[in-house]
C-alpha cells in the first residue's frame, strides 16, 4: 500500500523536486549576485584607478600636489581631511551617543523610551544633503560669530594644542565639517549602544543595584565591561559612516587641497573632492586620479566596517550562548 | 565629603550629563526641522509643483526635479526589491549550514554601510562610460544597488521571525517548499518586509552622492530615461550653493519637501513594524 502510494505519486514528486530546485537555485543566484556586486565594485575601482597608480606609483598616497592644469595629483590632503574630520566626528558623537544610550536604558521613564528613541533614530533618516544645507546656512555662521572667536581666544595661545585653533574664524572648514559629521554619526552609535546595553542580563544589573551600586557605577562597572565589544563595534560603524559621508561635508569644508595645521582652515575630504570635481575632470589622468581616491576610500571604509561587523558578531554569539 | 556623598554627587553629575546629551540630540533634530519649516515653507507656492526649474532671476518651481526623483526612486525600488527579497530568502530559508550564506550576509552588511559615492563611481564606470552619456537609467541602477542590502537585511530578519511550526505545518500538508515560502512564509512576514521596502525608499529618496555622476541634472522637463534627468537632491545641491536668492529659496523648499516625505515614510514604516510585531 505504501509502495503503491509512493510510486503512484512519483511523477508529481519529481515535478515538485524540479520546482523546488529551481526556486532554491534562483534565490542562490541572487545571493551570489550580492557577492558579485562587491567584486564588480572592486574591479571597477581598480581598473579606473590603474592609470593614476601607474603614473604616480605609491607616491600618489603621500603627495600633496593637486594641480589639474599640470596634471600632477596626490591623495594626501584628501586622506588627511577624511581622517581628521572623522576623528572630530567621533570626539563629538561618542560622548553624546553614549549619554543618550545610558539615558534610554537606565534613566528614561518606560513610557517615553520609544518616542525618544524614535526621535533620535530620525536623526539618522535625515538625508546628508539636508545636514549640508543646514550646516552651511545655520551652523557655519553661528560657529563663525560665536564659537570660533572664543576658541581662538581661549585655546589659540596654549602651547601644545594652540596651533589647531589659530587663524581667522571662517565658519567653513575642517572643524565645522567634523561637527556636522558628529551629529550625523550620533544616531548610529546611540542605536547600537542602546541595543547592546539591553543585552546585559537583568540579573547582573540588579545584583549590582542590590549591593548598593549607584546608576553610574552600574553603567561603568557592569554594563560597559559586558558590552565593550559591541560598543566599539557601534563606534566603528559610525566611523565607517563618517569616512564616506559626502554631501554634508562638501557643503561646509571649504574645498582646499592644502594640509593646514589649523582646524579652522578649509580642507577637503576624499568624498568632497569626488563630488566637486568628478564631472569637471576632462583628462583621463584626472578622472583616474579621482577614481584612485575613491578606491582608497573604499579600502579604508571596508576595513573599518569589516572590523565593526566582526566585533558585533562576537557579541551576538556570546549573548546567544 | 564622605565616601557616600562623593558617590552620590558623582552619580548625579553623570546622570545630568546623560540628560544633557539626550537634550542636545533632540534639540539638533528640532533645530533642523524648524529651519526647514521657516525657510522652506514660503517657497512652496502654487508654481512649486507645476513649473520647471528656472534660470537665475526668474520665478519657477521644481516640477521636473520632483518628477525625476519620483521616477528614479520608483524604478530603483522595483528593481532592487525582488533582488533583495530573493537574496534574503536564500539567507533565511536555504542558507542554513551552507558556507556561502555567512559570507553573503557579511558582504551585504558591508554594502549596507558602504559610502554611497562609491556606488556612484561604480555605476559611472559600469554604465556611463560605456553608454557615453549620463542617464536616468544609470541613476536608477545606482539607487537600486543601495536598495538591495536594506531589503536583504529586513527580509532575512523578518523571515527568521516566522515560527518553524508554520513551515512544518505547510510541508506536512504536502505543499512543495517554494509554495510554502511564497504563499505561507511571505504572507506571514509581509508587513515586516514592506517596512524594509519603505525604509529603503526613504533612504534613496534623499541620496545625492550616487546621482552626481550618473543621472546628473537637467534644467528642462525630460521623460527620457536614456538621458540626464533632473532630481530633487541634485537641484538642492546646485541651488543652495548658488549666489542667487530665488534659487536658494527653491532649494529650501525642495529640502523641506524631501525631508518631511522621508520622515513620514520612516514613521509609517515604524507603525507598520510595531503593528506586525503585535499580531502574532
Amino acid at each position: 500500500m505504501d509502495l503503491a502510494l509512493s510510486t503512484g505519486a512519483s511523477g508529481g514528486l519529481n515535478g515538485r523536486r524540479v520546482q523546488d530546485a529551481a526556486f532554491r537555485g534562483t534565490t542562490r543566484v541572487f545571493a551570489f549576485g550580492v557577492l558579485l556586486l562587491l567584486g564588480g565594485i572592486i574591479v571597477a575601482l581598480a581598473a579606473g584607478s590603474l592609470l593614476a597608480f601607474s603614473t604616480f606609483g605609491w607616491g600618489f598616497l603621500t603627495s600633496q600636489a593637486w594641480n589639474p592644469v599640470k596634471e600632477n595629483f596626490g591623495a594626501l590632503p584628501a586622506i588627511y581631511g577624511t581622517l581628521v574630520t572623522s576623528f572630530i566626528a567621533l570626539l563629538i558623537g561618542i560622548p553624546l551617543a553614549f549619554g543618550i544610550a545610558v539615558f534610554l536604558t537606565e534613566l528614561c521613564p518606560p513610557r517615553l523610551r520609544r518616542p525618544i528613541g524614535t526621535l533620535i533614530e530620525l536623526l539618522a533618516a535625515i538625508p546628508s544633503i539636508i545636514y549640508g544645507i543646514w550646516g552651511l546656512f545655520v551652523l557655519a555662521p553661528f560657529l563663525q560669530s560665536t564659537v570660533q572667536p572664543a576658541l581662538i581666544a581661549v585655546l589659540g595661545p596654549l602651547p601644545v594644542i594652540g596651533f589647531l585653533f589659530r587663524g581667522p574664524p571662517l565658519g567653513l572648514g575642517v572643524l565645522t565639517a567634523g561637527i556636522i559629521l558628529g551629529f550625523m554619526v550620533l544616531p548610529f552609535i546611540a542605536a547600537v549602544s542602546r541595543d547592546v546595553f539591553l543585552t546585559v542580563p537583568t540579573m547582573l544589573r540588579e545584583s549590582a543595584y542590590g549591593v548598593g551600586a549607584t546608576t553610574s557605577e552600574v553603567v561603568r562597572h557592569i554594563v560597559l565591561p559586558y558590552t565593550r565589544v559591541g560598543v566599539i563595534g557601534g563606534i566603528m560603524l559610525g566611523l565607517g559612516r563618517a569616512l564616506g559621508e559626502t554631501m554634508a561635508v562638501t557643503f561646509v569644508i571649504g574645498n582646499s587641497h592644502r594640509i593646514m595645521p589649523s582646524l579652522l582652515a578649509p580642507g577637503t575630504t576624499i568624498s568632497a573632492t569626488l563630488a566637486n570635481e568628478f564631472t569637471e575632470a576632462v583628462s583621463p589622468l584626472y578622472t583616474s586620479s579621482l577614481t584612485g581616491l575613491g578606491a582608497i576610500l573604499f579600502v579604508i571604509t571596508f576595513l573599518v566596517l569589516a572590523a565593526a561587523k566582526l566585533m558585533l558578531l562576537r557579541l551576538e554569539q556570546r549573548s546567544a550562548k | 565629603m564622605t565616601l557616600y556623598e562623593r558617590r552620590r554627587v558623582g552619580n548625579v553629575i553623570a546622570l545630568t550629563l546623560s540628560w544633557i546629551a539626550t537634550a542636545v540630540g533632540l534639540v539638533i533634530l528640532f533645530l533642523i526641522l524648524w529651519t526647514l519649516l521657516r525657510r522652506g515653507f514660503t517657497a512652496i507656492g502654487p508654481g512649486f509643483f507645476t513649473q520647471m526649474t528656472p534660470p537665475p532671476g526668474s520665478r519657477g518651481g521644481l516640477a521636473n526635479a520632483i518628477y525625476g526623483s519620483l521616477v528614479m526612486t520608483a524604478v530603483a525600488t522595483l528593481v532592487g526589491t525582488p533582488v533583495g527579497v530573493l537574496t534574503g530568502t536564500y539567507l533565511a530559508e536555504f542558507g542554513r549550514g551552507s558556507r556561502v550564506a555567512p559570507i553573503v550576509r557579511f558582504v551585504n552588511d558591508i554594502l549596507l554601510s558602504a559610502p554611497s559615492i562609491i556606488i556612484g563611481l561604480f555605476v559611472y564606470e559600469l554604465m556611463v562610460v560605456r553608454m557615453g552619456h549620463f542617464s536616468a537609467w544609470a541613476g536608477s541602477v545606482a539607487l537600486a544597488i543601495i536598495v538591495v542590502p536594506v531589503v536583504v537585511r529586513t527580509t532575512e530578519d523578518m523571515l527568521r521571525l516566522v515560527p518553524g511550526s508554520l513551515r512544518e505545518a505547510a510541508i506536512a500538508l504536502g505543499a512543495p517548499q517554494w509554495k510554502v515560502t511564497v504563499s505561507v512564509i511571505y504572507r506571514a512576514a509581509l508587513q515586516g518586509m514592506l517596512t524594509g521596502v519603505m525604509l529603503a525608499v526613504a533612504r534613496i529618496a534623499g541620496e545625492t552622492a550616487p546621482l552626481l555622476f550618473t543621472a546628473l541634472n537637467n534644467q528642462f522637463w525630460s521623460t527620457n530615461m536614456n538621458g540626464p534627468m533632473a532630481n530633487l537632491p541634485y537641484v538642492i545641491f546646485q541651488f543652495a550653493l548658488s549666489p542667487y536668492a530665488d534659487w536658494q529659496q527653491l532649494a529650501w523648499g525642495g529640502a523641506l519637501l524631501i525631508t518631511f516625505t522621508i520622515l513620514l515614510l520612516n514613521i509609517l514604516a515604524r507603525f507598520l513594524a510595531g503593528w506586525s510585531n503585535r499580531t502574532p
